[in-house]
């Protein structure tokens, strides 16, 4: 009785796990991007080794790469020197050992959970693996994704495989009818302050339920994304009609009858119906309300209009300091610097339109500012394409160009010291989006509600 | 990679939950292309206030860690960030090994990686341990056990195959090559291809 995780997992076992001896794990598509790759290639050239699948390779430049306009790699010295060795590394690099690279000019450019998808390189029941913790992304898609060190990323550039222990499952089932003006990353947050933000240690998550059946593939991924913010190292969720529909006709996924014969082989891997997990939780989507961060890590939550919690634990205490904000009082008593929009986690179209669906026809607060950053190249386009760019930029917000931006803070887009981000991104740990730099997390549409008002924004009185 | 058998040493306490891999190392310092020199960017935002001088009450910077080798964190240390760079930044310091009630699963596996131990101990001795920094303790990387000032001996829980490595130093990328004929065997019998 077999889960999801259990079928894919026993399908790449090349060796088997003993006592002694992690098991060999098949790895059928590898995302590298700049940040986290060049050691391992240093690796690869100290013992003369070359990269084993170029072909299940993809590699791609988002996370230190700058979202003003950059046509070469001539602009890049000028717009992000931090970067530019790096960059100029990975261009190194992927010539050297022969690997396609979606880089500056690349139609396909984009934040590495971004582009897999897009281009259809992700897939049901494949082992998918980035050196980046959010690979859990791809998991939606009923395929096994997990973030590994530079290190690792060398095993698998060289061999095509990882040395791993089979983790334990963990089920956390969603049910009930999102409500209006509720999105998925309003579900994931409250799951995160539910098992806590090392609820997840040691397991794969399997997202189950009415809830995740009804979502579509970019909610899903939302979800999925933010499994590691719960510790957990992998989120999957069955596939289904709307996985194959989302698929269907992607450059990278197989065409004509080798396509139904995929179908059939995805349609296999749902969790057996008596299959048992180590650890199961559930959630009624059916009463939650926008959800926000109030302290320096994913689990510390709140809903919208509801007090911020107290307690006299240390780290507690130091978070909400850190924070300046009052336990007792409602988020939205706080005022608003800056509004981000986009990273892996909500920097799809859909996204981009929940927050230009508010934004549409009004001006953001005197005093914020908005970056909207699209998770890709593709996104970018298919945004102009139905004038989302417009929308934003009669807001009053920033329209840039593809990347990680301000999730992480590598390439100059930042917050200044002191300053209240309201951010549709994974992190808000002490200085991610800039020393000093204070972030709570959202959903675009509370995001964009937060730049209009200038204070944290509950967004459903905007719809 | 070097074998490591044993840390003798006082520790450093850092009593926060929850200390991330961008607090270990922040994101603006992960634009080199090397390994090296990240020690003195280690927990940079909170060693150093804004023009760069040390801030007097973060524990690095008491007189008495200097030169301490275990390094006993709150609950929950090393999430977020899968950056390798953390592991390499607390080695480049000085650290050996990282004590805590639960260590995030990406850390744990780079520390081992790199040489740097994951002690993961019961909430009552890491309890006991936050509240008394600068103690001297033995890690046995062999018998997988933490000796306390008493001469108690705590074990700890290390993946079998790591413990061999780290003890004979053995490079885990060359066990992955000697598999390579099992390898080419999978791709080629494996029903559906990638
Ligand atoms: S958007 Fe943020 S979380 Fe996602 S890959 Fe980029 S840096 Fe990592």
């Amino acid at each position: 009785m077999p889960t999801l995780f259990e079928k894919v997992w026993n399908d790449h076992v090349v060796v088997p796990e003993s006592a002694e001896t992690p098991a060999i794990l098949y790895i059928d598509l590898h995302i590298i991007h700049e940040v986290t790759t060049p050691q391992a290639f240093a690796t690869l050239r100290e013992k003369g080794l070359p990269v084993r699948r170029p072909d299940l390779t993809l590699a791609t430049m988002d996370h230190s790469t700058p979202t003003t306009p950059v046509s070469s790699l001539k602009d890049i010295s000028v717009v992000a020197p931090g970067a530019a060795g790096q960059v100029r590394q990975m261009e190194k690099n992927c010539a050297e050992f022969g690997l396609e690279l979606h880089g500056f000019g690349s139609k396909h450019r984009g934040i590495v959970h971004v582009i897999g998808p897009e281009l259809g390189a992700t897939q049901p029941g494949k082992t998918i693996v980035c050196g980046d913790s959010h690979t859990s992304t791809h998991g939606a898609f009923g395929a096994l994704a997990f973030g590994i060190g530079t290190t690792e990323v060398g095993h698998v550039l060289a061999t095509q495989c990882l040395l791993q222990r089979k983790p334990k499952t963990l089920s956390v089932t969603i049910d009930g009818a999102l409500p209006k003006g509720v999105l998925a990353k309003d579900i994931i947050l409250a799951i995160i302050g539910k098992i806590g933000v090392d609820g997840g240690t040691g397991h794969v998550i399997e997202y189950r339920g009415d809830a995740v059946r009804a979502m579509d593939m970019e909610s899903r991924m939302t979800i999925c994304n933010m499994s590691i913010e719960g510790g957990a190292r992998a989120g999957m969720i069955a596939p289904d009609d709307t996985t194959f529909n989302y698929l269907h006709g992607r450059p990278r996924v197989p065409q004509g009858d080798a396509w139904e014969a995929a179908v059939r082989r995805w349609r296999s891997l749902a969790s057996d119906e008596h299959a048992s997990f180590d650890r199961s939780v559930s959630l009624d989507a059916g009463v939650l309300q926008p959800m926000v961060t109030f302290g320096t890590n994913p689990g510390m939550v709140v809903g919208i209009n509801d007090p911020v919690p107290d307690s006299d634990d240390a780290s507690f205490r130091k978070a909400l300091e850190y924070m300046r904000v009052t336990p007792g009082k409602p988020m939205t008593d706080n005022k608003v610097d800056v509004v981000f929009i986009g990273s892996c986690t909500n920097g799809r179209l859909s996204d981009l339109e929940q927050a230009a669906a508010i934004l549409k026809g009004r001006k953001i607060a005197d005093g914020v500012r908005m970056l909207v950053v699209p998770g890709s190249q593709q996104v970018k386009d298919a945004a102009e394409a139905n004038g989302l760019d417009d929308v934003f930029r009669a807001a009053g917000a920033e329209w840039r160009e593809a990347g990680c931006s301000m999730c992480i803070g590598m390439n100059g887009d930042i917050a200044a010291p002191g300053q209240l981000s309201v951010s549709t991104s994974n992190r808000n740990f002490e200085g991610r989006q800039g020393v000093g730099a204070r972030t709570v997390l959202a959903s675009p549409a509370t995001a964009a509600a937060s730049a209009l008002s200038g204070r944290v924004a509950d967004p459903r009185p905007y719809l | 990679m070097q074998a490591i058998r044993r840390i003798q040493s006082r520790t450093v306490v850092l009593p926060t939950k929850d200390i991330d891999t961008d607090q270990i190392i922040a994101a603006r310092f992960l634009t080199t292309t090397t390994r090296e020199g990240l020690g003195k960017s280690l927990f940079y935002d909170l060693r150093f206030d804004a023009d760069g001088a040390k801030k007097p009450g973060f524990p690095l910077n008491a007189p008495e860690a200097e030169g301490c080798r275990i390094l006993v964190a709150g609950n929950n240390f090393g999430c977020g960030s899968s950056r390798e760079h953390a592991p390499w930044a607390l080695l480049d310091y000085g650290f050996q090994a990282v004590i805590s009630s639960e260590i995030a699963d990406i850390f744990r596996n780079n520390a081992l990686k790199n040489g740097l131990i994951p002690v993961v101990i019961d909430h009552g001795i890491h309890a006991w341990l936050l509240e008394n920094p600068g103690v001297e303790l033995t890690i046995d990387v062999d018998a997988s056990t933490v000796e306390l000032p008493d001469g108690r001996r705590e074990g700890f829980p290390i993946e079998s195959f790591a413990r061999h490595c780290l003890l004979n130093g053995i490079d885990q990328l060359g066990y992955l090559r000697q598999h390579e004929k099992a390898i080419r065997r999978y791709e080629e019998s494996r029903p559906w291809k990638p």
